[in-house]
């Protein structure tokens, strides 16, 4: 809503603030004030010039030779418009003006005559070009008014207004009028404000002689009220009214539809004007629409009807959406004389479907869909009479011709001082509470610190205590309220133990190397199900799809993160970031239905991946890319934060290297997948060997035990012992260093492998694996025979299992 | 004797002295000291001396054998100091070569953000709650005193799987969920973070899936000026203490009254900048009192328990602390972006 200052003083004083403190003001009480600016810079020196004389230049076809008269003296100037003509009343920017844009006005010589400054258009002043009246698009601007020739036409033409723009909130819809804003500004600055009454002086002919109205839908248009003008001139609207409207970013178009428009400024109440003689029949009928009933608007669009919709008819013909677009037929033309003026409430929910399916947004249905005032309809259609009257040489029939069922009763509303006080923190007294209604200008009873408020209908959004609190409390002042902090009984705040290993999950793989991400859940179709780990894949029927997605790009919920994180890889590498090692904690979400219809199950996943040269010391000719083994330490690791023992088995996945790719189990359950990514897919994404993990990250924070106990330490020493064994290169060292454990059991408490050798002195075929064993006992100091004997036991088990021969 | 004693200690005490290495000093040991040396011989042929001089010449002997071995030790100090000083000198580097690098990652921003948030609001007695990101349209809308129709829906409109389904488009379910899990009569102190989505095309300011953190406090007499003690607190603990804040109206159909905070300009001090377009103020966050149809509908009694609600994004408030221009760099993950904020 633009709210013009030189209108807003018409109802309001708002001497003594300047328009930033006034907005100051009105954002801490009640609306935001999106922006404060006069509606044209700063100019001087242009004034009113009569067009003397007007007559060719001597040196060029398209250019004026003008004499005007600007009061002290008689300029010659060259226009070059082509709506120029002598007797004209025009804008003149004398020599030494400046105009918006800092165009200064010279002296100057345009083909060898003089020209000494420039009559001037709208646009040249500084008018928004969509506000520009249609006479005037192409040429200067030209009064029609009674002006004085040598006055300030920036004053005349109101461009030293200033502007408010307020940002308003859908309950605020009382500020899309001047009146709404003219009552808000009154009570933030404690000034008195009455509306004026609206004067008409209708002939003893009736109205009702001229039409009849019928609603067959009263519930969806509760008042219908129609006016009839006759004898109407179509004309230009005075320069006050131009210039009201123009401030409110609404461009003048003739005086009938200029004084609708400017009722539905200052009352909030859209009003429409139909050609009473084109309006085809003696009857308004307010219906829903019928199926596939047709109307051409205003627009001279055709638009196909519908029964959620409601149309305004002859009895037979729509003649207008009701509250969001007039038809064609019927419109206000330059040869129209007798006007049917329409005053009616529709219910806020019909005009936004309308409105909805038309694609039709206006200033009429912006306001009919937030809820017009009950008590305003009437008096707006009486406030466009007067002006009709006054402006356009109108005569207003007696009566108001009606349908009505509109209740106007103003809510009730009781407050107490003592409940305010209890919600707000405050210690307002009774008698504060009293001042700030009056300055709403709501009605109350008071007995003690009990108030029965009777809020006006313009107040739509107000109906609860709560809201009751809300005004009082703004015009008490926000600014008022006391610091205090929530009593009660306290509560321990804190982190589940979820969130706490979120966090530590989180900092040791950013202390490992990694850098989290966060990418999007929303993804393709095809990368919805890419990369996605056996036992999710298990229970989702498919990847979960949007309704109407806003683009293919964002279709699908994800189920796995990679596919997104490998996107952010492909994203550095254009951009010649080559070393990457990102991980991400997140959703994932699976769906075991076809056809959703519960909410999938969201599951949290960590996954990371890595490409390029994991580390780097050149100097020292040091030099280590990523590949498996840093993908799996890493997990190891995480493996080992959580205490929690993770095994792997080499596992063929789609889209991952058939021959580096293992599934990760916890207690037998697959709980993921780490690897390198097919070498295929790693082209398609303009990638180099890029290696993933991803893990069931609720599991294994489901299957994290605080550890509680102490542990003793060791107080015996522990004994080492290498073997070396040679096996068939298919071997997993893994299983081998499980059968060690197994077998060496109890004494052996640790395994390590620290060297695998194929090649020279090895029969072809065969690799040999050398382990670390640890042997303790907690208890005591072990003996060499005890080892001996574990050793000799573990030795024959490998033998069994693993074909492991000792290596010689 | 006496004289030769003396001699031999001048003699010894000089070769030390010139003794250059420890071999040349061991060889003076040797040659003084040794069981073939001039003082084991000097002390051999004591025999020859009265009974008188026998202890004098003796006690004399035993001094100079120590002198000149106290004199080698202290020889041999230094000389072994002198050696590892200069196997030191030998060992030299240059420490300014670079260092072998330890790989370090970082927590993204956002992560930094709302953990800040979440710290904070812990030292307040808060709890962390989650919620999940596709929300029945009852917990996202209705239950938020948003029923189908309501015009403020048009204010978010919202990804759908099913007319009953949707990406949460507000962390704001979170209270009617926790409220309802609270059954109706626990106080509630919690905030929850988590990702929301809109449909929204990304561009510098927007972004179809982005970041909140919503709060909520309900129990008996809970009073709008808790709701800005609480908020005062939060925006100088993250914003800084010689930050300001106000509260001026606003709307939301969940709560009422409805306010926005704002907080002075950190570059101007409140006196008007183009940062904060002239007015001194910066928007950071929406709240109110929890409105009586949402607390009614989780259960709780509005006649006896009260509340207040606030909704904060912490892309935003990444943007304002760190200057970050446009909100798709916490999205597409540019290395060069993520390791800015390492220490965020």
């Amino acid at each position: 809503m633009l709210v013009s200052l030189n209108w807003l003083k018409q109802y309001v004083d708002i001497n003594g603030h300047t328009p930033e403190e006034l907005a100051e003001l009105i954002t801490k009480t009640g609306i935001e004030v999106e922006s404060v600016a006069p509606i044209a810079e700063k100019m001087t020196d242009v004034v009113v010039g009569h067009v003397q004389s007007c007559e060719q230049h001597p040196n060029a076809d398209k250019l004026n030779l003008c004499q005007v008269d600007v009061g002290e003296e008689t300029l010659q100037i060259i226009c070059g418009a082509p709506n120029i003509a002598s007797g004209q009343k025009v804008a003149v920017a004398k020599p030494g003006a400046v105009l918006p844009g800092d165009f200064k006005i010279k002296k100057a010589k345009l083909r060898g005559v003089e020209s000494n400054g420039m009559i001037c258009s709208l646009q040249e002043l500084g008018v928004d070009e969509k506000d520009v009246p249609k006479e005037f698009a192409d040429g200067i601007f030209v009064f029609h008014d009674e002006v004085k020739i040598g006055d300030n036409a920036v004053e005349l033409l109101n461009l030293d207004d200033i502007i408010i723009e307020l940002g308003l909130t859908p309950n605020r819809a009382d500020c899309l009028s001047m009146l709404g804003v003219a009552y808000e500004v009154a009570a933030i600055l404690d000034q008195p404000f009455t509306p004026q009454e609206e004067v008409i002086n209708p002939v003893e002919e009736p109205a009702a002689d001229y039409i009849s109205v019928k609603v067959e839908a009263p519930d969806l248009n509760p008042y219908y009220g129609a006016f009839i003008i006759k004898d109407v001139k179509i004309g230009p609207s005075p320069l006050w009214l131009r210039n009201r409207l123009i401030a409110a970013g609404v461009r003048p178009i003739n005086n009938v539809v200029d004084i609708t428009n400017y009722v539905l400024l200052e009352y909030g109440q859209p009003l429409h004007a139909f050609d009473l003689d084109r309006f085809g029949s003696d009857q308004v009928v307010v219906r829903r629409a019928k199926e596939n009933e047709t109307i051409t608007t205003l627009d001279e669009q055709e638009r196909i009807l519908k029964p959620e919709h409601l149309v305004i008819t002859n009895g037979e013909q729509p003649t207008a959406i009701a509250g969001v677009m007039g038809g064609a037929d019927s419109e206000v033309q330059e040869d129209t004389t007798n006007i049917l003026l329409e005053a009616a409430y529709f219910h806020p929910n019909a005009v936004r479907t309308s409105s909805k399916d038309h694609g039709l947004r206006s200033e009429a249905s912006t306001r009919y869909e937030k809820g017009v005032d009950p008590n305003r309809v009437n008096l707006a259609g009486k406030k466009a009479c007067e002006l009709l009257e006054k402006y356009a040489e109108g005569t207003v029939l007696n009566g108001v011709v009606e349908f009505d069922d509109l209740n106007r009763e103003p809510e009730q509303v009781e407050i107490t001082t003592s409940h305010i006080n209890e919600r707000l923190g405050t210690g307002i007294s009774d008698e504060e509470i009293a001042d700030i209604l009056r300055r709403l200008q709501f009605g109350y009873e008071q007995n003690g610190e009990l108030f029965k408020v009777t809020v006006p209908t313009r107040r739509g959004d107000v109906e609860l205590f709560e809201d009751m609190l809300e005004e009082i409390a703004r015009i008490y002042g926000y600014d008022n309220l006391p610091y205090t902090l929530p009593g009660g009984a306290s509560q321990a705040g804190g982190l589940t133990l979820h969130q706490q290993l979120k966090r530590k999950v989180k900092n040791y793989l950013q202390g490992a190397g990694l850098d989290e991400t966060i990418t999007y859940s929303l993804t393709k179709a095809n990368r919805a199900e890419q990369l996605v780990s056996r036992e999710v894949k298990e229970q989702a029927k498919a990847a979960v799809r949007l309704a109407m997605p806003m683009s293919e790009e964002h279709s699908h919920l994800r189920l796995s993160i990679l596919p997104e994180l490998l996107d952010s890889l492909s994203y550095n590498i254009a951009r010649k970031q080559t070393d990457l090692a990102y991980y991400e904690l997140g959703t994932v979400f699976i769906s075991e239905e076809e056809q959703v219809i519960v909410q999938p199950k969201e599951q949290l996943r960590l996954s990371g991946a890595l490409t390029g040269e994991w580390h780097v010391h050149p100097w020292q000719q040091e030099k280590k890319s990523v590949d498996f083994f840093v993908v799996k330490g890493i997990v190891e690791g995480l493996s080992e934060l959580l205490d929690l023992p993770l095994s792997y088995q080499q596992a063929k996945l789609p889209d991952m290297h058939p021959g580096r790719t293992a599934e990760v189990f916890l207690n037998n359950q697959v709980i993921g997948f780490i690897g390198q990514i097919h070498p295929k897919l790693q082209n398609d994404l303009d990638l180099k060997e890029t290696y993933v993990f991803d893990l069931n990250a609720e599991v294994l924070f489901d299957s994290y035990e605080i550890e509680e106990a102490f542990q003793a330490i060791p107080k015996y020493p522990s004994i080492n012992r290498d073997i070396a064994l040679v096996v068939d290169e298919q071997s997993f060292a893994g299983e081998i260093a499980d059968t060690i454990l197994e077998a060496g059991a109890p004494l052996v408490k640790d395994v390590r492998i620290f060297d695998v050798y194929q090649g020279e002195h090895l029969e072809s075929g065969k690799k040999s694996i050398a382990f670390n064993l640890l042997y303790m006992d907690p208890n005591r100091t072990l003996k060499d025979q005890e080892v001996e004997k574990a050793h000799e036991k573990i030795l024959s088990a490998v033998k069994e299992r693993h074909q492991a021969e000792l290596r010689g | 004797m006496k004289d030769r004693l003396q001699e031999l200690q001048s003699e010894a005490l000089g070769k030390v002295q010139q003794a250059e290495d420890l071999k040349a000093l061991q060889d003076v040991r040797i040659a003084y000291l040794g069981k073939k040396g001039p003082i084991t011989e000097v002390l051999r042929g004591m025999g020859k001396l009265s009974k008188e001089e026998r202890p004098v010449i003796g006690q004399l002997a035993n001094e100079v054998r120590e002198t000149i071995s106290e004199a080698i030790q202290t020889k041999q100090n230094k000389l072994e100091e002198e050696a590892l000083e200069k196997q030191l000198e030998e060992e030299s580097i240059d420490v300014t070569l670079p260092g072998r690098p330890v790989q370090i990652g970082g927590p993204h921003l956002l992560t930094s953000i709302i953990e800040e948030i979440e710290d904070l609001f812990i030292g307040m007695g808060f709890e962390i709650k989650e919620g999940p990101e596709v929300e029945t349209d009852y917990y996202n809308f209705e239950a938020l005193n948003l029923p189908k129709g309501h015009p403020a829906r048009d204010m978010q409109d919202s990804f759908y799987i099913t007319e009953e389904l949707l990406l949460r488009t507000h962390t704001s379910p979170v209270q009617a969920r926790t409220m309802k899990q609270k059954d109706g009569h626990e106080p509630v102190r919690m905030i929850c973070p988590g990702k929301v989505y809109r449909r929204d095309t990304d561009d510098a300011t927007h972004s179809h899936q982005f970041t909140q953190v919503e709060g909520l406090v309900v129990d008996e007499n809970i009073k709008m000026s808790d709701l800005k003690g609480v908020l005062n607190a939060f925006a100088k603990q993250m914003f800084g203490s010689e930050r300001d804040i106000r509260l001026r109206p606003s709307f939301f159909p969940f709560t009422e009254p409805s306010v926005e905070m704002d907080i002075s300009c950190k570059v101007c001090g409140g006196d008007g900048c183009s940062v904060c377009k002239g007015t001194g103020w910066i928007e950071i966050l929406g709240a109110g009192m929890v409105h009586p149809n949402v607390l009614e509908m989780a259960g709780y009694d509005p006649n006896v328990y009260s509340g207040f609600a606030f909704g904060m994004g912490p892309e935003r408030i990444a943007m304002l602390k760190y200057g970050v221009d446009d909100i798709r760099h916490f999205y597409t993950n540019d290395i060069r972006f993520l390791k800015q904020y390492h220490k965020a």
